[in-house]
């Protein structure tokens, strides 16, 4: 088959970018979305042109490394799908095909279609973690945890950190991104002690970083190629509301500057 | 200029006691000086993080460097199955000393009794730590952790959550590094390439990096220098590696004189997607785990083109039950992955290019029902239909062997050192523990091994010596600084017609047929000649655009292409010398009637290969493997 791709171009973070036209063919409906940008790309450099910069590693659907606005939609069409598992089958013959980066303040483009999302990682070092150093801890065993829980807390550990949440969102909210963490912690028992500094921490980072807040679109869980479920934001703010009422209030870090050590 | 083999510094005393042993004998550095030591990670993976972390939290000043993005993205991350330890919490009779045996026996007797061992040990105490990082592994009712079986083993040992045990453990990772990021003691460099290994009198003092954003050139010295840099499964261009997988920063650590030890053995796992189409770029891996429940076959004759439904049982082959019937589906990979070559080469194969097996689960959905089948596999039965299109509950899935993992890497002692003072190597980039096969789930555990218990101990012994911190401006950084500006200046004044992607390509044919599952002297004599006459044209004819003080991914991957090139000819010397079979190593002139047979006599030991310039080729160095606790056995899978 044959598509014609229209690509956003942009040399830097300071240059302005805009669309370009390519037109790919021989493509096979079993190539996968980023098969064809490797095709376009080596017809780029055959022809002496510069190839389109993008993010990928794993095309298994698990780093989060792939990203791509494709017509309007983190990760393509497809739900459930990041685009390295996107299959040209899903494409009309023909089809004119837009691509572009993930569009976020906070995510600002580094180069044509990668974007620098170094923020997302900014949170979880703020406190998206159990504070446990290596030999305390005790026997695997010796903490039980239900199965509903455990099979709940790994649904909000499934997030691959892509950006696709705040991609897709109005607002470049990172509410999904930060209620998976938030709700996988503080369900379990080892997340406990620090369950109140946790939310209020990584909130305060959040918009530390210009993220946006929710305003109840739902447009990240649908675009979430793990399907990590709204809900878990609604546990996100209750978590937050929690801490502000036991001793964790946002943007009063007495408790945090003691926590730093 | 000949070698010397370096002391594995293997302790005395008998094998259980040999990890205490070490530990209490290791010097130890006190708290305030600890924080004056700086030690260099690179590579951010379940090894990289998880010791990145530990070493943060004993004091030392770390700096980490990942080519990604983030620290999240490597490659650890895509590992499915599950992680062994020996906890026997199912009361099966597992132990240390059952997990130890499976591991030398799964490697056809080609690791360290002690190394191995160790490894055994360790293994509860990670997932210990695991979990009490939140690592969400699968549990029962009542609240305790799960298990299930994997291949090579007769008990439960394999932890795990869902088929992502390995996102969910580097998350862990993540998570205990990141905290140590917040603390100040992590500082970590991401999208920064290690391009060089800088030695000064036979020490390892830091790195030369290039940062993919700008392509600024920049020197980093330290006291100690860790890699954790994966494996090099790409040699062979399609691999289930990810596209970044490389071998540049072993091989730069290697022509810098550190030992590259059985780079041979490379693993290629059976079950795999097969190549259907021309772009394809990636081989996925279908985990081990269905064939407890689907039966691999193929028609008896090449010539049978119909529809697998419409192939009747009596002329169907069931391989692996034919072969090894008391295993027969569940026989260890490598043995499995020649079963299936074999039959391909017979001109048996099934599919558009008839480079495929199937594997059918027609038989368990009749017994047992498709919910059956849904309840076990239900997320793998999607993915492959995701990207196949061909729903495997109607039709038999396809599948192909694909090179999976390398038990090959820098050569290292007990304290997981190289032969070159302050160069220490973990996880998939070492040749430590798998020998010439790795089993299935133990990959993880070595890692973690490595990074959360091993190296952070040894390392201080290393560190005690208060060798002087070389620094950046010395005049050692400005050479290697400057080789590497120069190496790149010649990468983009090729100026020629082919991209790296096609130079890749070629030499992944070159190595999939020559030094892939099965090899002869021949074929390996001629595939050296073929790699030497693709780099000279590589060297002449390589085309990389943009600029090189830029974002360009196309140089990035132009380096590491430079680097397989050199690389892959001492795979090929490595297999060629080797004249035995043994694991992941077939060699077509020593078999009995298709089994790997294994020569004691003369190869049961670690061949490290060493740099002599380029003009002479690697010389052949050998570490003795000595069993005193285990009976070196033909692994019988019959």
């Amino acid at each position: 088959m044959k598509v014609t791709l229209r690509i956003w171009r942009q040399r830097n973070q300071a240059a302005e970018g805009g669309f370009v036209e390519y037109a790919v063919d021989g493509i096979s409906a079993d190539d996968s979305f980023l098969e064809v940008l490797d095709a376009l790309n080596e017809m780029l450099i055959e022809q002496g042109n510069e190839p389109v910069a993008f993010d990928h590693d794993c095309r298994e659907g698990i780093c989060g490394s792939c990203s791509l606005m494709i017509n309007g939609s983190a990760h393509g069409p497809v739900q459930a799908t990041t685009t390295c598992q996107l299959y040209m089958r899903h494409f009309r013959d023909g089809e004119t095909i837009s691509v572009e980066p993930w569009r976020a303040e906070a995510l600002p483009v580094i180069k044509d279609l990668v974007v620098d999302r170094s923020a997302m990682d900014r949170i979880m070092q703020s406190s998206g973690y159990i504070s446990v150093n290596t030999g305390e801890a005790p026997d695997a065993n010796a903490i039980p945890v239900s199965r509903f829980d455990a099979d709940k807390a790994f649904d909000a550990a499934a997030c691959i950190g892509c950006g696709a949440c705040i991609a897709a969102c109005p607002n470049a909210s990172a509410m999904l991104f930060v209620a998976a963490k938030v709700t996988q912690l503080a369900i379990l028992p080892q997340g406990q002690p620090e369950r109140v500094h946790r939310v209020t921490s990584m909130v305060e980072a959040m918009d530390r970083e210009g993220f946006g807040n929710c305003s109840n679109h739902y447009e990240c869980a649908k675009a979430c190629p793990k399907s990590i479920p709204i809900a878990f934001i609604a546990h996100l703010n209750r978590e937050f509301i929690n801490a502000g009422l036991f001793g964790r209030e946002y943007g009063k870090s007495a408790f945090h500057a003691e926590h730093e050590e | 200029m000949t070698m010397q083999m370096p002391d594995a510094r293997i302790p005395e005393g008998s094998l259980e006691n040999k990890w205490h042993s070490c530990l209490d004998s290791l010097r130890l550095i006190n708290p305030v000086n600890k924080t004056r030591k700086k030690v260099i990670v690179v590579g951010t993976g379940l090894a990289g993080a998880s010791a990145a972390a530990t070493m943060a939290e004993l004091g030392y000043q770390v700096e980490a460097f990942t080519f990604h993005d983030s620290a999240r993205r490597a490659h650890s991350i895509a590992a499915q199955g599950g992680i062994n330890a020996s906890k026997n919490y199912r009361n099966d009779g597992d132990s240390d000393y059952r997990l130890f045996m499976d591991t030398i026996k799964g490697g056809d007797f080609r690791s360290r009794e002690a190394n191995v061992c160790r490894l055994a040990q360790i293994s509860g105490n990670i997932i210990d730590q695991c979990v009490a990082q939140g690592v969400p592994f699968a549990r029962e009712y009542g609240g305790y952790l799960d298990n299930r079986s994997f291949g090579g083993a007769l008990v439960s040992r394999t932890f795990y959550a869902k088929g992502q045990t390995g996102q969910q453990l580097l998350l862990g990772a993540y998570g205990a590094m990141n905290r140590q990021i917040h603390y100040c003691k992590v500082r970590l460099h991401t999208r920064c390439e290690m391009l060089d290994l800088v030695v000064k009198d036979g020490r390892a003092v830091g790195i030369i990096t290039r940062s993919l954003l700008d392509g600024s050139i920049r020197r980093h010295s330290a006291d100690a220098v860790v890699l954790a840099t994966g494996g090099y499964s790409n040699v062979f261009y399609r691999s289930t590696n990810a596209a970044a997988c490389n071998v540049t920063a072993a091989y730069r650590g290697y022509k810098r004189g550190a030992l590259f030890a059985n780079p041979a053995f490379t693993q290629i796992h059976p079950t795999c997607i097969p190549i259907s189409h021309e772009h394809q770029s990636k081989l996925t891996l279908m985990s081990e785990s269905l064939r407890n429940h689907g039966r691999v076959w193929v028609p008896k004759s090449g010539d049978d083109r119909r529809a697998p439904g419409d192939v009747p049982e009596d002329q169907r082959d069931y391989l692996l039950e034919r072969k090894y019937p008391s295993y027969g589906n569940l026989a260890p990979r490598d043995i499995s992955s020649r079963a299936v070559k074999e039959v391909c080469d017979e001109g048996r194969g099934v599919g558009d290019m008839r480079q495929s097996v199937y594997l059918d689960f027609k038989g368990t959905i009749a017994k047992q029902g498709r919910k059956f089948v849904e309840q076990r596999y239900g997320n793998l039965f999607e993915m492959y239909e995701h990207i196949t299109n061909e729903n495997p509950y109607d039709v038999p899935m396809k599948i192909y062997p694909a090179a999976h993992y390398t038990m090959g890497g820098l050569w290292v002692d007990y304290h997981l050192m190289s032969n070159i003072p302050g160069l220490f190597v973990i996880g998939e980039a070492n040749f430590s523990d798998h020998g010439a096969n790795r089993l299935g789930a133990s990959a993880l555990m070595q890692g973690l091994a490595d990074g959360y218990f091993i190296l952070p101990q040894t390392i201080g012994h290393y560190l005690a010596d208060n060798h002087e911190r070389v620094e950046v401006d010395d005049e050692v950084f400005a050479a290697t600084e400057s080789d590497t500006a120069q190496r790149i200046a010649r990468l983009m004044d090729i100026q020629g017609q082919r991209s790296a992607t096609s130079f890749h390509k070629a030499l992944g044919d070159i190595m999939w047929n020559y030094c892939g599952m099965g090899r002869n002297r021949e074929g390996l004599n001629k595939a050296i000649g073929e790699i030497s006459a693709l780099r000279d044209e590589f060297w002449q004819n390589l085309r990389v655009p943009g600029d090189s003080a830029d974002f360009n991914q196309q140089l990035e991957y132009a380096g590491r292409v430079a680097d397989f090139l050199e690389f892959g000819e001492i795979m090929c010397h490595d297999a060629l010398t080797r004249e035995e079979s043994c694991g992941a190593h077939f060699r077509d002139e020593y078999q009995d009637e298709g089994e790997a047979r294994r020569d004691d006599e003369r190869f049961s030991h670690v061949a490290a290969w060493a740099y002599q310039g380029d003009a002479a080729g690697p010389e052949r160095l050998t570490e003795k493997l000595e069993f005193d606790c285990v009976k070196q056995t033909v692994r019988n899978y019959k």
